[in-house]
């Protein structure tokens, strides 16, 4: 592909690079947003009418949702970090991907195969129970593999850079992959029961097993769902907009703080619980400081459309992206006011938190990868543009319909559940059962799943802009008038 | 090296002189509200680890100004609410179910106090408005299995039915058709018995001689039942495990025998007193 890699303006003529490879992680994240979308749809669905698991164990809720949380962040998120990784790392190092094709291929290969064991694990049954890390010590084992060789790959290409520097983008990828390896392994060390069967005890037990879950899954958030992502920002954005980032020393400043303090945020998912107060006391500051780490990623990512604002209005692959920004800097806020002890206490176990989960994960992860797929598909199949610029424009604006009714309606749902809890009547008694809240809450499940009806909708026309994009559609189609949808 | 050091004509900052396929970099400073905010959670984390336990060492962690502890936190909210109750409370301790009825201010507080137990504890299984489904008695109905005056409802409730308490509730319907002391025939006999008991059909000698060896021992030559020893009424087209000729089949084949726990090793005497109170007012005590 050297014609797109002509676009460089790099000094020396570019290396051949390894594109196949992101072709098909393209293609492979799309699959697996659409599968993951649609699982959470049925969950959704079966919060209203729990009939729907048909007393049939294999789908139940508690097998679905691992299958759900799995599919959106490790399938979707994780197969566009690799493919984008790659893209991005051997661009701005100019270099072609070290270990070449065959190493890159079994990333993508070896982390897919991964996934697959996963996910028919968890629909048999087969979890260590522990959230964001279900998979038993096999798949875990068969990952940490893969992913070593995720991170050779990729610090192989930066230590052979034909740049001077590294860019920023490459910074937040390399904390992402050092990171995941970290937390993957120390979370899931465990004794299987046999060698030939899935069982297995962990390392952990009681508060420290707690504590180190969480250690784990806060930055799976921080470092997965956030750094990595960051890193997709970082050269996604300043491409699509053509304009310089914003502040090269605000890059500095908020990555170091970012993954300094991200890293002891996890008590915050432990307050009021057997974990001593010291660590609550942490784990709530840490979370309070990251505010501003966070948000000198939004900056750079607003800012660096100084000048180009006007190319939301043509261009809605780069609106996905700066939305995307903005429910970053949204969740961002949320998160540490959310950590605070004395919002936690009514927040905690209630459906804000799946609100505030969604908004980063639609709102940020989704977003900014739709954004990426719309610049990155016609720049990788060679064609002058995405096959239709108004089905962006319409995915677009039914995504965004529909994650603005996932929000409000667990942020209702939830506050009301939280309030319902704590309820004392003018005697003092509680004054609500349990059950009662569940009816209560029961109108914006139906509002969360048309909101989640609507994001698949988007995606399946996302899915079928891009088919008709890579099966190369005459250009005519690409070039038919566009309404100003941003009017 | 920065070679290419240039003014972007739109911010009017310089670019850092890197370019990285195609992207540049501009080296605008930090926005000072930015790190004036960022100074200030920082100065509030510094301030908070302060007031509250914080540090660890190898040994332990600081304290805190403030003393904190989230379990003392939690003592003394608990400890507020029972004191807030106290006055009423302990007046329900000291004072007869029959008398808490006769006080009007108690008897309300009793059954604030009584549903907000009964939705902790009891609608699992007797349901929201304690209306029961199959195999959990309707509560709502006049109907009583063990009787429904209120000193009768505080035993069941501080005792339960067939668990291992030693004055829990207990009594046992043989299983007829397992243990082969009926045959098929003569159960389905009986079965018609006992629906003509409710006005549904006509019943058959045989039909009414088992019923009077087996049955009335316990259900009472009139099917009325006997409370003493937990045997339902069969006439009043009032069901436990269902009133269709197959249900009643095989409750007597099987006999079903449910179970419920015994409160008193839980809950403490007012709480099952409020209890017996609002279960009683759901509409059918007597």
């Amino acid at each position: 592909m050297s014609s797109s890699a002509a676009l460089s303006t790099g000094p020396s003529p570019a290396p051949r690079y390894v594109e196949d490879v992101i072709r098909v992680a393209v293609i492979l994240t799309m699959f697996w947003g659409i599968a993951a979308f649609t699982v959470g749809v049925v969950i959704a669905a079966q919060l209203v009418w729990p009939q729907l698991s048909f007393d049939s164990e294999y789908i139940t809720f508690g097998r679905l949702r691992p299958l759900h949380t799995s599919a959106a962040v490790f399938a979707f998120g994780g197969t566009a970090l690799i493919g984008t990784a790659f893209h991005v790392v051997q661009r701005t190092c100019r270099a072609r991907l070290f270990g070449g094709a065959p190493l890159g291929w079994f990333v993508l290969l070896g982390y897919q195969f991964f996934i697959v064991i996963a996910a028919t694990g968890y629909l048999l049954g087969i979890t260590q129970s522990k959230e964001y890390a279900e998979p038993e010590w096999y798949a875990d084992l068969w990952l940490t593999v893969v992913w070593v060789a995720y991170l050779i790959a990729y610090l192989g290409t930066v230590l052979k850079r034909e740049e001077p520097h590294i860019y920023v983008a490459n910074w937040f990828y390399l904390a992402f992959i050092i990171t995941i390896a970290m937390l993957h392994i120390v979370n899931n060390l465990a004794m299987p029961v046999s060698i030939v069967g899935t069982k297995s005890y962990g390392a952990w037990s009681g508060v420290q097993d707690a504590m180190i879950q969480w250690w784990y899954g806060h930055n799976a958030v921080g470092f997965f769902l956030t750094a990595a992502f960051l890193g997709m920002m970082y050269y996604y954005i300043p491409k699509a907009a053509n304009r310089p980032v914003y502040s090269y020393r605000l890059s500095i400043v908020h990555f170091w703080s970012l993954v300094f303090m991200y890293i002891w945020a996890g008590p915050h998912h432990l307050h009021y619980t057997s974990l001593p107060d010291w660590a609550q006391t942490l784990g709530m500051v840490f979370s309070v400081m990251l505010w501003m780490p966070s948000w000198g990623g939004m900056i750079n990512g607003l800012m660096t459309l100084s000048g180009a604002w006007d190319k939301l209005r043509t261009d809605p692959g780069l609106r996905f992206s700066v939305t995307a920004v903005g429910f970053y800097g949204m969740s961002t806020f949320e998160g540490p006011v959310m950590s605070i002890k004395a919002v936690n206490s009514l927040s905690h176990y209630t459906d804000w938190t799946i609100g505030h989960v969604h908004s980063g994960a639609l709102g940020w992860v989704a977003f900014i990868v739709f954004g990426t797929m719309y610049y990155l598909v016609p720049k990788m199949w060679n064609r002058p543009a995405m096959w239709s610029t108004r089905l962006i424009g319409w995915h677009y604006w039914i995504a965004t319909i529909g994650i603005v009714l996932y929000i409000t309606a667990m942020w209702v749902s939830g506050i009301m559940q939280g309030l319902m809890w704590r309820a004392y009547d003018e005697l003092g008694f509680l004054q609500y059962s349990f059950v009662e809240t569940v009816a209560a809450m029961k109108p914006f499940y139906a509002i969360r799943l048309l909101g989640g009806v609507f994001f698949l909708t988007g995606g399946l026309i996302m899915a079928y802009n891009m088919w008709r994009t890579i099966r190369g559609e005459p250009v005519a189609a690409a070039a038919r008038p566009r309404p100003a949808l941003a009017a | 090296m920065p070679t290419k050091i240039e003014k972007d004509t739109v911010s009017g900052q310089d670019t850092t002189g890197h370019e990285w396929d195609g992207v540049k970099e501009l080296n605008t400073p930090l926005p000072t509200w930015w790190v004036y905010t960022f100074y200030a959670t920082i100065a509030f984390a510094v301030v908070y680890c302060a007031l509250y336990p914080s540090w660890p060492w190898l040994t332990g962690h600081t304290q805190g100004m403030l003393g904190y502890s989230s379990r003392t936190e939690l003592s003394v909210a608990l400890q507020a609410q029972t004191n807030a109750r106290a006055k009423f409370v302990d007046k329900i301790r000291a004072t007869s179910l029959t008398d808490i009825r006769k006080d009007p201010e108690l008897f309300n507080f009793a059954l604030a106090g009584g549903r907000s137990a009964f939705q902790t504890n009891c609608l699992q299984c007797h349901g929201a408005g304690g209306a029961g489904s199959t195999g959990f008695p309707n509560l709502v109905d006049d109907d009583w299995i063990w009787g429904g005056s209120i000193d009768q409802i505080y035993t069941t409730i501080e005792h339960g039915i067939r668990n291992t308490d030693d004055k829990s509730r207990q009594s046992m319907m043989p299983r007829f058709g397992v243990d082969g002391l009926l045959t098929g025939t003569q159960i389905a006999a009986v079965t018609d018995y006992v629906l003509s008991l409710s006005g549904r059909g006509k019943a058959t000698p045989e039909g009414a001689k088992v019923w009077q060896d087996q049955c009335v021992a316990c259900h009472k030559a009139d099917g009325k039942g006997n409370q003493e020893l937990g045997a339902p009424n069969l006439t009043d087209g009032i069901w436990l495990y269902g009133g269709d000729r197959d249900s009643i089949y095989r409750t007597i084949f099987y006999a079903r025998n449910g179970s419920m726990p015994a409160w008193g090793a839980r809950l403490d005497d007012a709480t099952m007193k409020m209890l017996a109170i609002y279960v009683h007012s759901l509409g059918g005590g007597r």
